[in-house]
């Protein structure tokens, strides 16, 4: 039957992806439907219990910029935090929050309730509704394992490792989305026969500990940061109206540190027979960077122990996530290679270890607006494009919710460039380049590392979000609240000159213990590396008659320290945005390009750039091919001219 | 076709090239595309600079000296050959002031064009039509063809090892400022050790050398200088005769019939080489000789090139692999060119000749002038001038690379001895890095990550 409601945008899956881009679509107006397998696991955060870190929490602060969830609920759920890199500088600077599991269930779930336009829906899926149209095919609803349709003219998958997903534990291994949870294998059918590249990724987890089994006393305490950083913008004090008192933070715990040692290694090695990876029992591609124990043992034979982050599930339960010994060793030498770690050493494990192989499909078949070429109206967000971790997810989630409601709305689709945002950067990595590992976001990644930055990220995202339609009332209030008094702040320095002797150039001294022998204006004396803008903000304030919040004061120092990097970095982006407006015409044949190597056409013909800015990004590119490319675009434009008119 | 599009071309910088085929030709043109073209007419030509006409004037460099006069042509935007601001230097044509001259526009701001640039963007801005499409297709095809092969000999052997090792070093630093950046974690702090001082010092220092042993290696404006040593009797003065193409030192089958210097100028397609013949490299009792044979290796120690001449075994079908002459002592083996002569008594000297060819190694007959022009491209290829293009070739290019990542390390240590963050040192390093990659390759961050993954145990 045809369910009687009718809806814009159906997205599939309630992990991280799902519930951004759910709440996305419907925050733009759009009728949303949620549909999940399970509505108790909503938000579930399926590996650790952590948002953010390097990279990923730039992520999070661009979700957050443009109103979406990860960054509140990481806020409300975080019971130690930490801020990374604090000496390296701003751009690298991150915020990394443990959560509490059940707490950011609760908090996801607050938020979707308190959204309008959106409805949940708990079914498994098993089918699309797809119809041929002239020049392909177009989504226009799904049917669930009950047989019920529900209607829409686009529909968001994000069913994470839950398609064709297998678990294995040792040699031996069983269908699964999730440790508990059914995999969606009716799904992976149905998309598997569409015109899809399909491929096999591999992640794995490491066993739970029972923290009432554990001996602490023998082990690092880490302790999150005082006073306890946020995540979300809307909990920031910049002075102007915030919700900083309406937020109440659980209880801060510790995380603690323990290391593995050379019986530990021993077992690996002794059970390496056993294991599904080096047996050859797991085919897909497993994360460089985030390898099981017994990857590391094999590749790091010199290293005589590997730390082990002993993180906590929550406050209401003894459960222990120990990160860093993720495997899927069988569970003999899962207990045995637990119990040889100092402080678990009569540890308990409640869940085994597993790896688990899933189905992604490659990323390159999607356009900017994560819409798929082939299937009109079908959009893939998350773990199903090849990347992992929740904040690569939700970014995608967020992205592809509004295109989505973009698209049912007739208006163009939206998706920021790589020097506007690490969403950029990690959506045209995907499409542009495809991946063989489950991808995951490193600053090293931006090449405009220096401009996405995690204070900054309202700035860069927030007025387009508004335009959008993404960014409501109480968010636009504050951030205009700030911009205004940074804006107040930058003509306040430009403005004001510092002369010795006064008053004003005595208490500055007093502060920096630098001399001021000239008359400058005070952007000038704040640019001098010595000064620090945010040590002399309390003098400023009062000189200046301005309230300078420490958002504000932190967030216009960066700005003016870093102007000549940003400045460099203009021509460099003038280029990249002429590049994008030339458009390569989709039918190409690049093997019939002369002039073009055989390994660069090779590559061109699978990604297919919309751009000359996207080719200029394949690897190999050289500036020559380029203008081929240019030239044979023109031509083929012209020459597409030239028929219309013998046409006519 | 649409209305011409206002900016077609890829970029819309100012870009400069030699226009004329290189060679001692009577007139050489040096032209410039772009929004600064006029600007940089003024600036070298002089004031005022109006639209199509013919004007004589002298060529300034930035201090004022002449580098030459000729006539100057200002074509205004959008009637010009691309479309752009162009502007002709018409000038006296030999090599080495097409390349000053060209040296001048770069410092003025342009940037060297690409094979086909000009042709490319006539056709991007409308000037030519659609069936002249193929035919610019094919040019930027073929020219970017040319431009690999002359890379690829520019990067022949010791320079290329040199910018290799220095790309090594920029690697492994990167991998350990980026791993300590993106995983904190990790117990990977090079930032905190002060080691990143101490490792952009030697990049810097290794940067510095390789430009200067460069410059050395390309002196247009003086030519280069040329030295021809090796044992007694074995072809040299027959090798310059040959070079010279007259009979200018006494060839006779005594050995040390050489026993003074012999210098004489040549003109290699453009480049101006000042050769000295020397006498026979043997210990000898005559005084005379043993002074020639000093003062041969002091002009060996001072060439640009030197061609170690011996005689080929003419006892042997072939060769195997030929042990070289031992290098004598002070002279840089890197500015050798192992020279076999004598090719023409050997029994098979086809195949000899293939088999002895390497790099730095040639066998020619003096004699019947075998092999002659094999070494005369192997000249011109270690002196960085390769016709066919123009004196600015893909090894200019390098230079320039060269200069842009020795100057971002200097920021690098700037930021270092400054104790600024670690994210603008990796910054330079992330110039630096793209500098030298325009002549080694580019490496993705895809690829430095995997770098990174492969040398430290890094996750959790």
């Amino acid at each position: 039957m045809d369910h009687p409601d009718s809806f814009d945008v159906i997205v599939i899956g309630a992990g991280h992806a799902g519930c951004e881009a759910a709440a996305a679509a419907a925050r733009v107006g759009a009728r949303t439907l949620l549909l999940t397998q399970a509505v108790e696991t909503i938000g579930q955060m399926s590996c650790n219990p952590a948002i953010g870190g390097i990279g990923k929490s730039h992520l999070v602060r661009e979700i957050d910029a443009l109103d979406g969830l990860m960054g509140r609920a990481a806020d409300m759920a975080g019971i130690q935090l930490r801020v990374l890199n604090a000496s390296k500088g701003p751009a690298v600077r991150a915020t990394r929050a443990q959560a509490d599991r059940a707490l950011y269930r609760q908090a996801i779930r607050q938020l979707l309730d308190g959204q309008e336009n959106l409805l949940i829906f708990q079914q498994t899926v098993v089918d699309l509704v797809v119809e041929e149209t002239v020049g392909g095919r177009r989504v226009a609803g799904v049917v669930t394992q009950m047989g019920l349709t529900f209607r829409a003219a686009a529909v968001v998958l994000t069913t994470g490792t839950f398609l064709g997903g297998r678990i294995h534990v040792g040699l031996s291994n069983h269908p699964g989305g999730r440790a508990g949870d059914a995999p969606s294998n009716a799904l992976a059918e149905r998309l598997r026969a569409l015109p899809f590249r399909v491929d096999r990724l591999k992640t794995g987890t490491p066993p739970r500990i029972d923290g009432r089994t554990v001996d602490f006393s023998v082990m690092d305490v880490q302790p999150g940061d005082e006073p306890t950083p946020v995540l979300s913008f809307m909990h920031e004090n910049t002075g102007s109206a915030h919700d900083v008192g309406t937020l109440e933070r659980p209880r801060q715990v510790p995380c603690y540190i323990t290391q593995t040692n050379a019986t530990t290694h021993d077992i690996i090695r002794a059970g390496l027979d056993r294991s599904p990876l080096f047996t050859g029992v797991i085919e897909g591609t497993g994360p460089r960077y985030c390898p099981s124990i017994e990857d590391k043992v094999v590749r790091f034979q010199d290293r005589i122990q590997h730390q082990v982050f002993v993180e906590p599930e929550g406050l209401t339960t003894s459960e222990l996530y120990p990160n860093g010994i993720s495997t899927s060793l069988p569970f003999d030498v899962q207990i045995a290679l637990v119990r040889s770690i100092r402080g678990f050493e009569s540890a308990h494990i409640t869940r085994p270890g597993y790896a688990i192989e899933y189905d992604f499909f490659d990323p390159r078949d999607l356009e900017y607006s994560l819409e798929t070429k082939s299937v009109e109206g079908l959009f893939f967000a998350g773990q199903i494009n090849g990347t992992t971790g929740y904040e690569e997810a939700g970014a995608q989630g967020l992205l592809a919710g509004l295109n989505a409601a973009r698209k049912v709305a007739g208006q163009p689709s939206w998706c920021p460039r790589r020097d506007e945002a690490y969403l950029g950067v990690l959506v045209d990595d995907l499409i542009t380049l495809g991946t063989n590992e489950p991808y995951r976001m490193f600053t090293s990644r931006a090449e405009f590392r220096l401009r996405l930055r995690e204070d900054n990220a309202d700035q860069r995202l927030t007025p387009v979000g508004r335009d959008l339609g993404l960014v409501g009332a109480s968010r636009w209030r504050m951030f205009s609240g700030k911009r205004a008094a940074l804006e107040a702040l930058h003509a306040a320095l430009e403005r004001v000159n510092l002369n010795p002797g006064t008053t004003l150039a005595l208490s500055l001294e007093g502060v920096t213990g630098e001399q001021i022998t000239r008359e400058s204006p005070l952007g000038a004396y704040i640019r001098r590396p010595g000064v620090s803008l945010t040590s002399i903000a309390p003098v400023l304030s009062a000189a200046l008659g301005v309230d300078l919040p420490e958002g504000v004061t932190t967030q216009a120092e960066i700005e003016i320290k870093y102007e000549g990097y940003i400045r460099r970095q203009d021509e460099e982006i003038a280029k990249i945005r002429r590049h994008e407006s030339i458009e390569l015409p989709r039918g190409l044949a690049y093997d019939k390009v002369s002039g073009l190597s055989r390994e660069l056409a090779e590559k061109l013909n699978a990604t297919r750039p919309a751009t000359l800015a996207r080719a200029s990004r394949i690897p190999g590119m050289t500036p020559a091919a380029l203008s081929l490319l240019l030239v044979h675009a023109k031509k083929m434009r012209a020459s597409a001219v030239i028929l219309e008119q013998t046409a006519d | 076709m649409g209305a011409p599009e206002p900016h077609g071309g890829l970029d819309r910088d100012t870009i400069v090239a030699v226009a004329t085929a290189p060679g001692q030709a009577g007139v050489g043109i040096v032209r410039v595309s772009g929004p600064d073209a006029r600007a940089i007419g003024q600036r070298i030509g002089g004031l005022p600079l109006p639209a199509r006409q013919a004007l004589y004037r002298r060529f300034r460099d930035g201090s004022g000296e002449v580098i030459d006069s000729g006539v100057l042509l200002y074509f205004a935007a959008p009637r010009s050959f691309t479309g752009e601001d162009v502007v002709e230097f018409q000038g006296h044509g030999g090599p080495v002031v097409l390349a000053m001259l060209t040296e001048e526009v770069l410092r003025s701001g342009a940037r060297l064009a690409r094979p086909g640039e000009f042709t490319e963007r006539a056709f991007q801005n409308g000037k030519l039509d659609l069936a002249q499409a193929e035919a610019v297709a094919d040019l930027i095809a073929g020219a970017s063809e040319a431009a690999v092969r002359g890379a690829n000999r520019s990067l022949s052997g010791a320079f290329s090892e040199r910018v290799h090792e220095i790309d090594a070093r920029v690697v492994d630093l990167r991998v350990f400022i980026e791993a300590a950046i993106d995983f904190p974690d990790e117990e990977i702090d090079l930032l905190a050790d002060g080691q990143v001082a101490e490792r952009l010092s030697w990049i810097r220092e290794a940067l510095v050398r390789l430009r200067a042993d460069c410059a050395q290696g390309v002196k247009l404006r003086d030519g280069i200088r040329l030295a021809i040593v090796g044992a007694p009797n074995v072809g040299k003065s027959s090798l310059l005769n040959r070079l010279l193409g007259e009979a200018r030192a006494i060839v006779t089958d005594i050995p040390g019939t050489t026993r003074d210097l012999i210098h004489a100028d040549l003109d290699l397609d453009g480049l101006p080489v000042e050769i000295v013949d020397t006498a026979g490299l043997r210990v000898s009792a005559d005084a005379v000789e043993a002074e020639g044979v000093r003062r041969a290796l002091l002009q060996a120690e001072q060439a640009d090139i030197v061609l170690l001449v011996s005689a080929l075994d003419t006892n042997e079908r072939s060769v195997g692999h030929p042990s070289d002459e031992p290098v004598p002592e002070g002279i840089d083996p890197d500015r050798v060119i192992f020279v076999l002569n004598k090719l023409d008594l050997t029994a098979d000297p086809e195949s000899v000749r293939a088999e002895v060819r390497t790099e730095d190694r040639v066998a020619i007959s003096a004699t019947t002038g075998e092999g002659l022009d094999e070494l005369r491209s192997r000249i011109r290829e270690r002196a960085g001038f390769v016709p066919g293009g123009n004196l600015f070739t893909a090894r200019q290019r390098h230079l320039l690379a060269l200069d842009r990542a020795r100057s971002a390390t200097d920021q690098a240590l700037a930021l270092a001895a400054d104790s600024l963050p670690g994210e603008l040192i990796a910054e330079e390093l992330r110039a630096v890095h793209a500098a030298l990659g325009e002549i080694v390759g580019e490496m993705s961050s895809d690829a430095l990550l995997g770098e990174i993954f492969s040398r430290f145990c890094i996750g959790k």
